[in-house]
């Protein structure tokens, strides 16, 4: 039989991969401490890479990951110290067998360089006591005659053994003979069917050697007398009594009839094209589910009673499937998360700070495109943390603080959004430093600005307080890139900062790409989707409320704040008079800590809607993330808070 | 003709194992630690295990050891699929109630020969 290796190949990278990040979590996990099952799992880890690799013909990594499960074994067993060198140097060849198996997979170019200095000094580590275990080759042999007695323990059939099956095997190595001894036999009514009472001589010929035939019964060794030798040194062989027909005890008791039990679940790998596809199809069948919800609303309640229960019900099944398809493609940020031990240890140690990273909620779920394109950002907050925000151990000893900074990332639920968290308790973000940067570097800013504006300076392009560029941070290619990749996932960032104390980035996201809820509201006509999230409240303001400002337009005042007013209809051209404004309706929203209020004609009403990408089907409009359709089948525009407010502040400042 | 219970963590190993077998006409049920190849065991009497030994959540000697203890399986056959080239552990699962071993790496045929020597 030929089976192709290659069909498993795919699962066996994926799962090497997870086994290094589990080694590469857990080895930073052990740091000195004593191992216990953290080092048993690393270990197993090890052993499973190593033994899939040799099974799946990857020789290369089984010799390297054979090298490491060594050095582990030790670990484990408590032969060596689980000591920060020793760790270090498993940390490195995590690293070289990362870029083994990327190898192996892609086809890639192999970085010969890393992978061979890690391997040497694994090896000089192990004190090269640890050569590769070499098997035994068989020299061809003439023909010999064996004689051999083997006479099983009573007990052999509970170790799952059949003597019958044994002298099969051993059929196969030559000619057989067999002769059945049963002297050792008590009386037949004493015989007890689950023990074996049997022994047999044998005479083998065959051109095996010895020890192939050692093998036919190593699984049997110690339970049971065997003696092998060659006809022509023996001595005439044991006198065989009696000749009598086999007797096989029945030892497997039959499987009882009618349990036919499938395994447990478990999980099964499924492209996520497959899942993607199957979300826009729940996409769909929303749009199809609100068209029929609109139609019913004309229809009489009373006649179509029947009907319009079957609608309410297939309303709360499609919301039921919508949840089920997308917690399928839900991950814990976990996944995130396990990387930046790493990345903290080595950038502490490159800037000469101690530092102690904590998470907190790493099982909350994120959508899988969130989870990936999350990480860049947060990358880029931790490493500003640990350059700019935590200061050196001596002056924070001075500051009265502990000499190890903490920098902790957080992730939990809120509503329909995540909230995931950059926090240090370093020194914070400094207000004067910024402005004097901003002014520096030509940015609009005045010193009446409010804590929250002027934090949000740091996201302006090419801002930088660093005085000088470190390869950690501080390009100046920074956090208007972060702010900028969190927005096109539909997300916002807000800075907190508290000088001497730390600082903190909330990062708020939408618990998926697909599905908004958002509020429809109605202006000449139209309607427009504004994202819930940015929606703070909405009012029809009375006259006294609203005023107008020079060079500043109209604002109105909610609760002794005074917020520009943006006239939708004016903002995107349409048609039509706008109304008095007391007998419009004003939507105060909140984006980057700043608030608007936005006039439209009338609040429609609230509803999930199916995010359509614009970009894709016609082209980027400034103000709008996306579209939908309505169940009455138009197309409505969903607007983006947060373009409108930068927008908004810009025109000001012009 | 009573299934095969194929026991590992690597899901690599098991797929191929399941694979192997399967092509062979045997019907295999995989299970991805101890702990969960001991429930399904109580639940189906399975002609034959195949357990790798280093897995989480109750490794391959304790469940030949919790199955060969079970009046189901006295006489089972129960291999285990090992790395280890030496002979503790070989010793250590013959001590706990296997009746033999498969060492890693080993290819479909080598899989299948010793299965089928098992199964008589």
């Amino acid at each position: 039989m030929s089976i192709d290796l290659a069909q498993f190949h795919r699962t066996f990278f994926e799962e090497c991969f997870e086994g290094i990040d589990l080694m590469e979590r857990d080895l930073l996990r052990m740091g000195g401490g004593p191992g216990g099952e953290t080092v048993n799992a690393v270990f197993r880890a090890a052993h499973s890479i190593k033994g899939g690799a040799a099974t799946f013909g990857f020789a290369a990594i089984a010799s390297f990951t054979h090298h490491m499960e060594t050095l582990l074994d030790q670990m484990r067993s408590g032969t060596r110290a689980i000591s920060d060198p020793a760790v270090d140097l498993l940390l490195r060849a995590t690293d070289a067998l990362r870029s083994l198996l990327a190898a192996a997979r892609d086809g890639e170019p192999l970085d010969t360089a890393r992978v061979a200095g890690a391997q040497a000094a694994l090896e000089a580590f192990l004190g090269a006591a640890d050569a590769p275990e070499s098997t035994a080759v068989a020299v061809p042999a003439v023909e010999q005659a064996y004689l051999i007695r083997f006479v099983p323990a009573p007990d052999l059939f509970r170790s799952g053994n059949d003597p019958l099956l044994i002298l099969r095997e051993l059929a196969t190595l030559g000619t057989l003979e067999t002769r059945l001894d049963l002297d050792t036999a008590p009386a037949f009514a004493e015989c007890d069917a689950e023990s074996c009472h049997m022994a047999w001589s044998l005479r083998l010929l065959s051109s095996h050697s010895r020890a192939e035939l050692q093998e036919v019964f190593a699984w049997v060794e110690g339970s049971c007398e065997l003696d092998i030798r060659l006809e022509s040194a023996a001595a005439p062989p044991a006198a065989v009594a009696t000749t009598g027909p086999a007797v096989h005890a029945v030892a497997a008791p039959t499987p009882r009839p009618g349990e036919h039990t499938v395994g447990d679940g478990g999980s099964i790998r499924v492209g996520t094209d497959k899942i993607d596809a199957l979300m826009n199809l729940v996409g769909e069948l929303i749009i199809t589910q609100a068209m029929l919800a609109q139609l019913a609303g004309a229809l009489d309640p009373v006649l179509n009673e029947k009907l319009l229960a079957g609608l309410s019900q297939l309303d709360r099944n499609t919301r039921l499937l919508q949840e089920a398809v997308m917690s399928t493609r839900m991950l814990p940020i976990d996944s995130v998360f396990s990387r930046f031990p790493r990345l903290v240890r080595d950038l502490a140690a490159k800037l000469g700070k101690q530092v102690r990273l904590t998470t907190v909620g790493e099982s909350t779920e994120l959508d899988k495109s969130v989870i990936e394109k999350i990480s860049d950002p947060l990358n880029h907050l931790v490493r500003n943390s640990l350059d700019h925000g935590i200061e050196s151990p001596e002056a924070r000893s001075a500051a009265g603080k502990d000499a190890v900074g903490t920098v902790t990332l957080k992730a939990a639920h809120q509503g329909d959004n995540i909230l995931v968290e950059v926090c240090d308790d370093g020194r914070g973000l400094d207000r004067a430093r910024i402005l004097a940067k901003a002014r520096e570097q030509g940015i609009a800013c005045t010193d009446a600005m409010s804590d929250a504006e002027v934090w949000q300076l740091i996201f302006a392009p090419g801002f930088s307080t660093a005085d000088r560029v470190t390869d950690v941070s501080g390009r100046g290619v920074g956090m208007d890139v972060v702010k900028k990749n969190i927005a096109a996932l539909g997300g916002s960032v807000e800075l907190h900062s508290s000088a001497g104390r730390g600082s903190r980035t909330v990062i708020r996201l939408p618990l998926t790409l697909a599905i908004l809820d958002g509020m429809s509201v109605g202006v000449s006509g139209e309607i427009f989707i504004l994202p819930l999230s940015a929606v703070i409240e909405s009012l029809q303001p009375q006259a006294e409320q609203v005023k107008r400002v020079v060079h500043q337009g109209t604002v109105v005042r909610v609760r002794n704040e005074y917020l520009p007013l943006v006239d939708l209809r004016q903002w995107f051209g349409l048609s039509g008079k706008s109304r008095p404004l007391h007998e419009a309706i004003a939507v105060i929203v909140e984006s980057e800590g700043r608030k608007l209020a936005l006039q439209v004609d009338e609040l429609v009403g609230q509803q999930q809607v199916v995010i359509k990408s614009l970009e894709a089907n016609y082209r980027r409009i400034r103000g709008v993330s996306g579209a939908t359709i309505l169940g009455d089948g138009r197309v409505s525009l969903i607007l983006d808070v947060g373009a409108i407010v930068r927008l908004f502040s810009q025109a000001q400042a012009a | 003709m009573s299934r095969i219970l194929a026991v590992d963590d690597s899901s690599s190993m098991r797929q191929m194992v399941a694979f192997t077998l399967s092509s062979a006409g045997f019907d295999v049920v995989e299970a991805p630690d101890g702990a969960v190849a001991l429930a399904l065991a109580q639940k189906e009497k399975f002609g034959l295990v195949l357990a790798d030994v280093n897995m989480p959540n109750m490794d391959g000697i304790s469940l030949v050891r919790a199955l060969r203890s079970l009046p189901e399986y006295k006489f089972t056959p129960l291999l285990m699929l090992t790395t280890e080239s030496g002979p503790e552990k070989k010793q250590e699962g013959k001590a706990a109630g296997a009746t033999g071993w498969l060492v890693k790496p080993f290819n479909p045929e080598q899989l299948l020969n010793t299965v089928k020597r098992v199964l008589g």
